[in-house]
Order: structure tokens, then sequence, then C-alpha cells
């Protein structure tokens, strides 16, 4: 087995710099990799001479009183060792610069005309992603923590911040961009295999950093075009009275005032929209599966799943929780 | 290889002179007694050894805080921290190690007790300033824990990025005290610095030219300097910060114009040299004992150091590099990416340079030494992963994560804590009298040393695998658990490493073997007094031969003479050449500087609730700086007659 196998063996994960999937990361990882040989390879010969050289002329027999070891000739030889070992020094370090520029006009694809534009704003603690569409500015895909790319396309993600610092991360795709308020920063990258890459807030944002997580789902240009005409469309009329009851459950409690679901009267930003909840595959940025039960768990009570978050406990009967998560569970 | 044998001339300072003046010394620079001497002592020695008990004992406050967070990320999802409690605790240690422990060891203690001692004084400028700087340290430390054990520890990270340390995002007062700690070091951190400076400029014993400082008090020159230069950025963005938060500028809030980028670039200018300003006492330190344990002077006295000056420099010009991630310009990036690796060059310098002593003399094998050795294992590690995070790219990938946390454990703890370890192993006898035991230093050594890699080797594979820092717990099917357990067994190997240090200690002090005045056949000026020295350091004021004063000495090296023994008199000396210039009086015992610290901090932590404290604190303040200054009758006589000024 090679030693590329070994390491994607090791490193392998959904989160991971080492196992790229996008075209910014593969640069980068390159760059580590070259890197890593050079400085290990200086450490490894730095070590080898120390120990070798306490193994051949140490003391053994302790203190000798009033003794000093000082050669003039050894000495003159010595500072042309150690002046070629720092020019030597200086050589890597060039070559390790150049290798990083490079790398980094490499990873700066400028963003072309065509490129898909996403706008990705940072809450505590999670995430709110638009996709504007210049045309009609009031008709958008709006989602959160679930951001969808088409595979081999160039992407570019207008990033900022609706309170405090925060980093977007997605290591097998680009490295990260912080979220910063007042500033609005571009990161301009290209997903090259599908799949479900997970990206996570790398800034500490306060008490619930370590939950402010988000997938990137990569997929062919038609299985994208096809989740975005269907995020575009308003939430779907509830059909049955127990979703009925649902909706009337969601619009008489405080939901709507955190929320929105579009096609109701609920159209609050202050916490994710949910008009298409059902079709994510996690909620609470990354912290719970999509489930029926964990969903029931976070509306009941989301303090004690992630505590001081941004919404409040919201104590129902079984009947109308029952009735509320039917209702969610349509919103495809 | 040949041999040459040179006569280390020890003997001639402690040519048993008069027990007389010895007595008369004795009396004059005489510590007060009792209760309340406590607070008067101005002594460097008995400060020094004090601000090492201090910083000591909050690196194990630290380390005991760094042991709960191992025991909470032992387990995924676990529940044993709530996340607040986690919050203050990173930040605690954080912000302790830094603040509390790393600064003031490394430059406050050791320069304190170090540097009069080495360039032949007897006691270091300003002894009352430094009195007040440590109670002031003192008080920054209790006043943190005080706050911490009533659950308003600081929560933001040991540097507090706004916003989410202004008041939108932090009610409370916990990054207040953040703010104010900050504060408390940068006063006693300055004050050290200017002692240290002129300590070094003013009284070096006649002979010590420049190219004749140890190299030991050149790196805290150094340092002192970066102090200096290092501290406005801090002080000016911990200020706009507490005034943004109890008087409502708006310095960083976004809404209204504010900039909340602007706090990064204050803060790193200053927090990138203060890692430098951690380790470049370490890399003194390795240099001092690597000759003396191999036997020769340290090879490359020149280029070492030009390299410390040349760290210095270059520390000012990398700040950005904490930054990479904020969305900077292509070019700028390119420019600190440059000055980020240039650093490379002064410290593979001053590696080269041990590995050239080390090889070219004959290596005693003690516990000192054995210290720098694993100082030479870990610390290059942590050099190394430093050039990662110089390359853009790749810190924008390990930026924030547990690779940086590896790093800058590496770091930090291979540059400042593998030195102390071995300083306290090489100047335990000087500082106590007594000699550590070789057999508990190596157990303590070893269990330090593996437990340290095992803690910390594994959070490079972690940060590569995708774990960021500050999170107080992590999925279970995230793939970290496994290493994040060896890690925390780790630390068990780490605590115990401590233990048995402590340990060393507490039975040396009490059955120790009784140490001779130099038991290592060093060179340095300190090994001339006797352990410990006594209160007036030297009997008769040595002169120096060489940037090994024992070692380089003359058969006959002369001696001070004619000095006033009656009253605290010292020699000041010219900053090159160290000719002899002049004599002044030290001032002596006092409880003022423990009085206007009380003072001082009553001010700053009164400030944080009313800002008018700052206007009425000033009042008693200002009553006790004159308490402080207020000259005796006899003492401006003396100063009168001595004439100091119209004779320089
Ligand atoms: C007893 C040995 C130590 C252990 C086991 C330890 C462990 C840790 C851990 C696990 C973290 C990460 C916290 C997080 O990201 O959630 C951390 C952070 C940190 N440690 Fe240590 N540490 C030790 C010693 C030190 C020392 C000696 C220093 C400095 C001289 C230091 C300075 C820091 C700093 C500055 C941080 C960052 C805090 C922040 O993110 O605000 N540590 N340490
Ligand atoms: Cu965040």
């Amino acid at each position: 087995m090679n030693l590329r196998a070994t390491a994607l063996l090791f490193f392998s994960s959904h989160q991971s710099p080492l196992n790229p999937a996008g075209i910014q990361a593969r640069h980068i990882e390159h760059n580590l990799v070259l890197i890593f040989g050079i400085t290990s390879a200086v450490y490894l010969i730095v070590i080898a001479v120390l120990f070798f050289g306490v193994l051949r002329n140490h003391a053994r027999e302790g203190f000798v009183p009033h003794t000093l070891v000082e050669d003039p000739d050894v000495d003159r030889k010595a500072t042309y060792i150690v002046g070629g070992a720092i020019g030597a020094t200086v050589v890597l370090l060039f070559v390790m610069m150049i290798s990083s520029f490079i790398t980094s006009h490499r990873t700066a694809v400028l963003a072309n005309a065509q490129s898909l534009k996403i706008d990705v704003y940072g809450h505590q603690w999670w995430w709110e992603v638009e996709y504007p569409m210049d045309e009609q500015p009031f008709r958008m895909v709006r989602t959160a923590n679930e951001i969808h790319v088409p595979v081999g396309s160039v992407v570019t993600i207008h990033a900022t911040s609706r309170d405090v610092i925060h980093s977007f991360w997605a290591p097998n795709i680009h490295g990260k961009k912080d979220l910063i308020p007042g500033y609005e920063n571009d990161l301009t990258l290209e997903v090259d295999q599908p799949g479900t890459w997970r990206g996570q807030c790398a800034e500490f944002c306060g008490l619930q950093h370590a939950h402010m997580a988000f997938d990137i789902v990569a997929q062919s240009r038609a299985d994208f075009d096809r989740w975005y005409v269907q995020q575009l469309s308003a939430a779907p009329e509830p059909t049955t009275p127990q979703t009925i009851h649902g909706r009337d459950v969601f619009l008489n409690h405080p939901c709507m005032m955190c929320h929105t679901i579009r096609g109701t009267t609920a159209g609050s930003t202050v916490g994710p929209d949910l008009t298409h909840v059902a079709s994510r595959s996690m909620i609470a940025a990354g912290t719970l599966k999509n489930t029926p039960g964990n969903m029931a768990g976070w509306i009941l009570n989301a303090q004690s799943i992630k505590p001081g978050v941004r919404m409040p406990p919201n104590p129902m009967p079984g009947q109308d929780l029952n009735d509320l998560l039917a209702y969610l569970e349509t919103l495809r | 290889m040949n041999e040459q044998h040179v006569v280390i001339a020890e003997e001639s300072y402690t040519t048993t002179s008069d027990a007389e003046r010895a007595a008369q010394l004795a009396k004059v620079w005489a510590e007060p007694s009792g209760f309340l001497g406590w607070f008067k002592a101005v002594h460097h020695t008995t400060i020094g050894k004090r601000y090492m008990v201090t910083a000591f004992g909050f690196f194990l406050a630290a380390g005991l805080l760094a042991g709960a967070m191992r025991l909470q990320l032992a387990f995924p999802e676990a529940h044993i921290m709530s996340p607040d409690l986690y919050n203050q605790v990173f930040t605690m240690h954080g912000s302790v190690m830094m603040f509390l422990f790393a600064v003031p060891m490394m430059f406050e203690a050791l320069s304190v007790y170090f540097v009069p001692l080495m360039v032949g004084t007897r006691n270091i400028a300003f002894p009352r300033l430094n009195a007040f700087s440590y109670y002031l340290f003192l008080f920054a430390g209790l006043m943190l824990f005080a706050f911490f054990f009533v659950n308003s520890g600081p929560d933001r990270g040991w540097f507090s990025y706004v916003p989410l340390s202004g008041p939108d995002y932090a009610p409370g007062k916990r990054a207040d005290i953040w703010a104010q700690l900050i504060t408390f070091t940068e006063i006693s951190g300055l004050c050290v610095a200017v002692e240290v400076i002129v300590t070094v400029f003013k009284l070096r014993a006649p002979g010590m030219s420049l190219n004749r400082i140890p190299i030991f008090v050149w790196g805290e020159v150094v340092t002192s300097f970066m102090v200096i230069f290092a501290m406005p950025g801090v002080v000016v963005a911990s200020t706009m910060l507490l005034l943004d938060r109890t008087a409502s500028t708006q310095f960083f809030n976004p809404a209204v114009g504010g900039d909340v980028l602007l706090f990064q670039h204050l803060f790193w200018w200053f927090g990138h040299p203060e890692v430098y300003i951690i380790f470049i006492p370490g890399t003194a330190i390795v240099s001092t004992i690597a000759a003396t344990f191999s036997r020769r002077h340290v090879f490359g006295y020149m280029a070492l150091v030009l390299s410390l000056i040349a760290t210095g420099f270059i520390a000012f010009g990398l700040w950005v590099h904490h930054m990479f991630a904020t969305g900077i310009p292509q070019m700028s990036e390119g420019f600190f990416t440059a000055a980020s690796m240039m650093i490379a060059i002064p410290a593979g310098t001053q590696i080269f340079c041990w590995l050239a002593t080390i090889l070219t003399g004959k290596v005693v094998l003690k516990t000192p030494m054995w210290w720098v050795l694993g100082f030479f294992f870990v610390f290059i590690i942590g050099g190394m992963t430093g050039i990662f995070v110089a390359s853009v790219p790749v810190d924008l990938q390990v930026h924030d994560t547990y690779f940086v946390v590896a790093h800058f454990h590496y770091v930090l703890i291979g540059g400042a804590v593998f030195p102390m370890f071995g300083a306290f192993a090489y100047w335990f006898p000087k500082l106590t009298g007594r000699m550590l035991s070789e057999m508990l230093g190596l157990w303590s050594f070893w269990l330090f040393t593996i437990g340290f890699n095992i803690t910390f080797f594994p959070m490079h594979i972690l940060g590569l695998r995708g774990m960021p820092r500050r999170v107080y717990t992590y999925p279970a099917d995230a793939g970290w658990t496994a290493l994040n357990q060896i890690e925390s067994v780790g630390y068990i190997f780490l605590f115990l490493g401590v233990a048995v240090f402590l340990y060393n200690v507490w039975h040396s002090l009490r059955r120790g073997e009784m140490a001779p005045a130099n038991p290592w056949q060093a060179g340095g000026l300190e090994w001339a007094t006797a352990s410990p020295p006594a209160t007036y350091n030297f009997l008769n004021m040595p002169t120096v031969n060489g940037s090994e004063p024992l070692w380089d000495a003359l058969p006959d090296q002369p001696v001070v003479s004619g000095m006033h023994e009656d009253v605290r008199e010292i020699v000041t000396t010219r900053i090159l050449d160290a000719e002899p210039e002049g004599r002044d009086e030290m001032p002596g015992p006092t409880a003022w500087p423990f009085i206007a610290a009380v003072v001082t901090t009553a001010l700053f932590i009164g400030s944080i609730f009313r800002p008018i404290a700052v206007s009425i604190g000033a009042i008693p303040l200002a009553i006790a700086l004159i308490g402080w200054f207020w000259p005796t009758r006899e003492e401006s006589q003396r100063r009168a007659r001595r004439n100091i000024w119209e004779q320089s």
C-alpha cells in the first residue's frame, strides 16, 4: 500500500483538509505535503545529529573540575558547517515560501460571471444561506445550515455576519474565511466530488460555538436544479386535518415570532427559515439528525440539547406536538 | 579532539576578606523582618523569589484547569462541564498561562532575580518600583481567581475578540475583568522592563562591555524592549474595549462606523511579540545551560546575540499572520508570509549554534542538560509547525483548529516550560543553598516529556481531521474520540511529572545536600556569590574580563574598592564599555509600594463598576506616591555631597 493511500485511510473524513473534494483543497493539500516533507526531513536530521553527538561525546566521568573544552581549529570548522546549515535553511524557506505563493494564486480562481453566488450569514449559532436572484430579488431560495452546490462549477460564497465573528470552514473543499460584522468576504470554490461535506464554525463565537456546523451537499447539475426549483416554491398547503391543526399549532405558538414558513403568515427571520425544513438532513446547525423524535425533543426544550441557544422551550400537549410534527414533515 | 585545560579562577572573588565588612554590609542591606517587614522588602532576590513562587502557583492552577478541559474532552457529547463553565475554564487557562505564568515567570521573575547578580551589582534599579510591580501582579491573579470562583471568570478566550466581548454580546462583568487583568499585567511588565534596562545599561560590573554581557542578560534586555514596544498595542485595545463597555464609546461597533478588525490588529501587534517575550528568555536559558554543561563558551556568541535582537525586531512584523482568514489582500498576505518565514532564520541560527556548542564540547548529562535536550526535541517541532501556519494557504486550513493548539503548546511549553524546569534544576542551588535530587529530577523530566508528547502530539492529527479549537464538546461520530482519550491519558503523566518535581523541591529544601557556591563549575557572575546570596550579593564588587566572568577571570582579577559601605551604595558604569562612571545610592525598605499597589488595585477594580472610581482613586494614589518618594534629610544630604549629577 502506498503512502498516500495509508494517509487517506487515516485521515479519510468528511471534515478533513487531507481528503480534498475540491480544487482549492487539493492545491492546499499539495502545499501542505511539501512543507511536511521538508520540515520533517530537517527535523530528523537535526535530532539525529544531536542524538549521535551527545551519545558520542558526553562526559561519562561527569564533571572534571576546572576544565574547559575549546579548540579554535574545531570552532573554525564548525563555523563553516553552521554557516552552510543557515544557508540551506534560507534556501528551503524560499522553496516553501514560493510554493505557498503559487498555491495562494491557484486557489484564488477568479469568480467568473457564470459562477453561482451564495450569500452566507453567520448567526449565533447557525448559518443562514441565500441564493440571490438578481432579476427577482424577492424570490429567492433561503435555507439554513445546508448549502447545495452543483459539482464542477465555480461557486462564490459571499459571507458576512449578523452578530459576532464566525468563520466558514469546510476543510474538504477550501480553507476558512471569517464572517465579520461590517465586512463582506468572498470565498470562491469548486467542488469536484459529489457527496456531503461537513463544515463547522472555526472562530470562537460564544456558548454554542461547538454546535455550529453545516453541510455542503454537492450534487449533479440536474439534481441541483431540481432541488433549487423545489426550494423556490412556497410551502404546500396542509391537506389532512392533522397537518392543518399542526400548522395552527405552529402559528399560535411563539414559533412564528422567530421563523418563516413561506406561504403562511409566519415571516420572521430571527431563526432559520423552515419552509423546506423536512428536506434538510440535520437540525440545529448539524447537532441532530432530522428525525421526528429529535425534532420533538428540540421543540419541547432546545435548551437541554444546545444550552444557551436562542430558542425558548415550547411546552405543549402531546397531541399538539404530534400534529405539529406531522405538519413539519410535509415541508419538503 | 584537542582538549585544552583552562583554570577556572572562581576563588579570586571569595578571598576571605574581613568578616567585619560582611557584617556591616549585612546590616546596611538587611531586609526588614517580622510580619510587617514582609510588606517592606525591596531586595531583588526577595522579590524575585516571590515572583517565582507566585508565577509557579498560577502555572499549577492553570494546569489544573487544563486537566478539567481534558476530562471534559475525553468523552464525546460529555456533560461533565456546562458550556458556560468550559468557556470560562479555557479562557482562564489561556489567560493565566500567558499573563500570570509565562511572562511573569520567564521575564519578570527570572530577570528580577538573576540580572543584577549576573551583571554584578547589589540590587536592581528602582527596587521600590520592583516591589510595586510584584504586588500588582499578585493582586491581578488573586482578583482574577476571586471572580472566577464566584462564576464571573472571563469566558471570551484569551484574546477576547470584539464584538463577542463587546457590550452587546458579553453582558455582566466577565469581559471587563479580562480587560483589567490586562491592565494590571501590562503595568507590572512595563515596570520590570524599565528596571532591567536601567540595571543592564547603567549598573554592570566594570569591564562588562556590551560584548561580554551574558547571553541570558541579553535575552532579558531584548525582552524588555519588546515589552515596552508591544504593550501600547494591548493597552489601547483593552482600554478601548473597557470604554466601549463602561462609557458607551463605539470604537468597535460596526453599526455606527466602528471597526471590529481594529481590535485584532491592536491585539496581535502585542500578542505576537508576546510569544517571543515568553520564549526569548527560554532560548537564553538554553544558551546558558548548554555552555555550562558542554564545558565551553557558547559557540557563536555574536551570532546568538544578533539572533536575539533580530528576533525581537522581526517579531513586530508578523502580527497579521493571526488574521489570514479575515480576508486581507493577497499582497499583504505575501508580505506577512515572507516575514513569518524569515523569523526562522535567526531561530535556525540559534539552534545550529547550540548544536555546535554541544558537539564540540564535552556534554555532562545532569538534569538541567536533560531539560535542554528535551527542549530541542519539543521546541523544534513547534518551530516546524510554525512554518505550516506561516504559509497562508495551509494556515487557512489549520488556523483555529487543534493543529494550532498543538503548535503553540509545542512552542510555549517547549520554549518556556522546558527551559524553566531546566533553569530551576540549574539555579535551585543558588536560590536555596541546597541541591535537588538528580534521581527525582530525571523522573520528573521523563514523566513530563513523555506525558507532554502523548497529550499534545495527537492534537496535530486531530486538527488535520477537522477538529476546531475552543469547542466544549464534539459529536461521537466525528472520529475524534480515540485521539482525545489518548491525550487525556497523557495529561496524567504530565501531572505526575510536575508532582515529582514539587516533591523534589519540598524534599530537597528540608534534606537536600548543601550546595557549594558554584556546584556546576559555571562561568556566570551569579556563581561568585554564596548560595543563597547574601542581601548585599557580593562582598567585593567584581570586575569582568570576558563573557563568562569566572572562566575568563585573570589570576589577579581586581575587585572594586573604595565604596561607602555604611549606606546602600552601588557603582554606575557607562553603557558601552562599562567603565566606572560614578556611584549611586539605592533606596531602602518601605511599605509604600505595597500601599500604592493596594490603592491601584482598588481603583482598577472599582472602575469596572463605576468609571468615576478612576477619579476618586487618584486621591489616595497621589498620597501613596508622595509617601513613597518623600526624601529623608540624611539621604538628600548624602546625595548633595556625592554630587553625582555634576560628576558624570
Ligand atoms: C499542563 C499542561 C497543559 C495542558 C494539558 C493544556 C491543555 C490545553 C487545551 C486542551 C487547550 C484548548 C482549549 C480549547 O481549545 O478548547 C489549551 C489552550 C491554551 N493553552 Fe494550554 N495546556 C497546558 C499548558 C499550557 C501552557 C504552559 C501554556 C502557556 C505558557 C498554555 C497556553 C494555552 C493557551 C494560550 C491556550 C488558548 C486558550 C484560548 O483558546 O483562549 N497551556 N490548553
Ligand atoms: Cu460561529
